[in-house]
């Protein structure tokens, strides 16, 4: 059963607070690029490097701000990485106590199957390049919804009403055209 | 030691409330965006509302350390960047949070999200550089601005003169007004979507 609006909201509103009391803010996207660099540094241990100072890469991203992310993806044991893999696991644990995903339900949502046909095929290649667009986005934007929307908001930051103008002000119109039918 | 504990205990809980408020369906959020069935926009307005609201207060208060805010910059990018986002959004149903969620709730499209998605990180990695030189990544509004001056922060704000604290409850509380004040679907809103259907 999915909870109330106003049960979720508040255990929503709780997490993220206590994130912020205790530790910083919740974010999610940068960990996409914390796992490329762990993945690309697997391949080519020349990736990221040790310095005097701290950590260093090849590419630029990795290496700005000082090398964070090029130290984060170093010592994937850090407190965001292992963020976001808690939260995969939250999702899983809470997924199966519920009984799981059924069905066909699995391979896509019915709303999706409503509009566009059962086709496994052409929902898994407009889900990866939704993927791309997405996360590709939300690094331009230095953040997604946990960072921008949710955290940003929460702190009164310009920026997540910049970012969350843009999410929205692209994401209703899209979805009025693409969703027609959604009684499912 | 501790943050390792604090980063299973914080995101294993945020894991299981993206689940339980629904947001590790693509279906929900794609009738929230499509202006359909609200459910989830309440929800995070709510959420906001209610953790604005409690860090300020506990900032005034003295019990929240203010030096634990994160404030990212203001700068071109952000808003294109998220059209972009929105864009996927829509289309796909998942954002990166909930789409890692979803994935690993079973759901196997989410799988080619992430997929797409470490691909599209990689992308940005490799045309950082060109992105800079277009100058969208330019601080706006001083950088890592806030709406009005948090008070023990150096952010800098748009409205300087008024108490950042204070501010931030009002606009908290006024997410909260707006989660109460949305309907649950829009009715009757031009599309027919047969919104008198019950939903379940």
């Amino acid at each position: 059963m999915t909870l109330s609006w106003k049960t979720g909201g508040i255990l929503l509103g709780m997490v993220f607070l206590a994130a912020v009391l205790l530790v910083k803010p919740i974010g999610v996207s940068t960990q996409f690029v914390i796992a490329d660099g762990i993945i690309a540094d697997a391949i080519n241990p020349d990736f990221i490097t040790q310095t005097d100072e701290g950590y260093t890469s090849t590419n630029a991203y990795m290496a700005k701000s000082g090398g964070k992310y090029a130290k984060s993806a170093s010592n994937p044991l850090n407190y965001s990485f292992v963020f976001v893999l808690a939260m995969m696991a939250g999702a899983a644990i809470s997924s199966y106590l519920r009984g799981g995903v059924k069905g066909g339900e699995k391979t896509m949502p019915n709303i999706w199957r409503e509009n566009f046909g059962d086709s496994a095929l052409k929902r898994f290649a407009v889900s990866f390049a939704g993927g791309f667009i997405i996360v590709f986005g939300a690094r331009l934007a230095g953040g997604c919804t946990s960072g921008h929307m949710m955290s940003g908001l929460m702190q009164t930051s310009i920026s997540g009403y910049m970012f969350t103008l843009g999410a929205f002000g692209a994401g209703i119109p899209v979805a009025m055209m693409l969703y027609k039918k959604s009684e499912g | 030691m501790t943050t390792i504990i604090l980063a299973i205990v914080i995101g294993g809980a945020f894991g299981v409330v993206l689940d339980r408020i629904g947001a590790t369906n693509p279906k929900l959020t794609i009738k929230m965006l499509a202006l359909t069935n609200l459910h989830l926009m309440k929800t995070i307005l709510l959420a906001i509302g209610v953790a604005a609201v409690a860090m300020f207060a506990g900032q005034m208060a003295g019990l929240v350390d203010v030096g634990h805010m994160s404030v990212k910059s203001a700068y071109l990018g952000v808003f294109i960047g998220g059209l972009l986002l929105g864009t996927g959004w829509a289309v796909t149903g998942y954002c990166p949070g909930t789409g890692l969620s979803a994935a690993a709730a079973g759901r196997k499209d989410a799988l080619f999200f992430i997929a797409g998605g470490l691909l599209g990180a990689a992308a940005y990695m490799v045309s950082y550089s060109w992105v800079k030189s277009t100058g969208i990544l330019a601080d706006m509004f001083g950088g890592k601005a806030t709406v009005a001056a948090v008070p023990g922060t150096d952010y800098p704000s748009v409205f300087a003169g008024l108490p950042g604290d204070i501010v931030g409850i009002v606009l908290g509380l006024g997410f909260i007004a707006i989660a109460f004040a949305l309907p649950n679907k829009f009715v009757g809103s031009g599309h027919a979507r047969g919104t008198a259907v019950p939903a379940e």
